[in-house]
């Protein structure tokens, strides 16, 4: 029976983001944090995602470039409010 | 990004409907950047995303009369500056597919198979190699904008579709709905796109810090 056996390795690292993004389901989280519990390959690897989400986060907005504002406020003067 | 709280968002439609050029640059300082970077994911220069961009805001000013508010006003923007990305791409010969999600088959599981235990083992799918944690080394770090580089020019890499999520999930912060709604995508797509894109990465980082 599936539901009885634990969740290898191989299957939570495929979780992770269903785990993150809170899509599973009550029985299937607990196996996941069950796993995690006493799996430190997993738990490491939940933390480095949890990591490039947040490096990917601290990558700086790209400025709106003086000659793109420009046109786009010309644009917006030209424009009629309907 | 945070997208303006509803009063104030309520504020910045009448003003932009108004003709108040206050509310149309604060909206271009709000959501212009982001919009750079999206656009980009899906065309092939930064020239060309910039007029995406251009195109998208005239597209705003022209539609901004018919906006009802059953999105908030970033979901809505985020959607025409989306679709006019895809009709560019299009026009460019990319085609960015969202509905089907391509190349199941070339993409392999999360972390290579050889890193777990094989099935004639005592605990098959069990980690054989497992990640080490990331410690900071003298010369390589997270924290270093070396790191930063690397995740940008990893995120180039990617398919055009997990590119794009990844955009605008991690980089640029939208929530999964948000994500949804701009991009006519499934919940299912949406995530299958964002732990493939994750995943890549992830390892590209393991890669660097090894």
């Amino acid at each position: 029976m599936r539901l009885d056996r634990e969740l290898t390795c191989i299957e939570v690292v495929e979780l992770v983001t269903a785990y993150l993004e809170d899509a599973l389901g009550g029985a299937e989280r607990e196996r996941v944090e069950e796993h995690l519990v006493f799996c430190d390959g997993c738990s490491t690897y939940l933390e480095q995602i949890r990591q490039t989400i947040a490096i990917a986060g601290r990558l700086e907005p790209e400025d709106i470039p003086a000659a793109l504002q420009e046109k786009l406020l010309a644009a917006f003067r030209d424009w009629t409010p309907a | 990004m945070e997208a303006p709280p509803p009063v104030e968002e309520r504020r910045l439609v009448d003003g932009l409907r108004a003709g108040d050029e206050s509310a149309f640059t604060r909206l271009v300082h709000e959501y212009g950047p982001s919009m750079l970077r999206v656009a980009r994911m899906f065309v092939s220069s930064r020239a060309v995303a910039e007029e995406v961009v251009q195109e998208a805001w005239v597209g705003v000013l022209n539609g901004i009369g018919r906006f009802e508010g059953r999105s908030s006003l970033k979901t809505w923007i985020f959607r025409i500056l989306t679709n006019t990305a895809k009709t560019r791409a299009v026009r460019e010969g990319r085609s960015i597919p969202f509905s089907a999600l391509g190349g199941e088959d070339e993409e392999g599981g999360a972390v290579d198979a050889d890193r777990f235990l094989g099935d004639d083992t005592r605990f098959p799918g069990h980690w054989a190699a497992p990640p080490q944690r990331w410690e900071a080394q003298p010369e390589r770090s997270l924290l270093s904008s070396e790191a930063l580089q690397l995740i940008e020019r990893e995120i180039a890499k990617l398919p055009p579709n997990q590119a794009i999520v990844v955009t605008m999930r991690d980089v640029e912060g939208f929530d999964a709905e948000e994500v949804r709604n701009a991009l006519d995508i499934s919940e299912t797509n949406q995530r299958v796109l964002l732990h493939r894109a994750r995943t890549k990465l992830r390892r590209a980082l393991e890669e660097y810090l090894k």
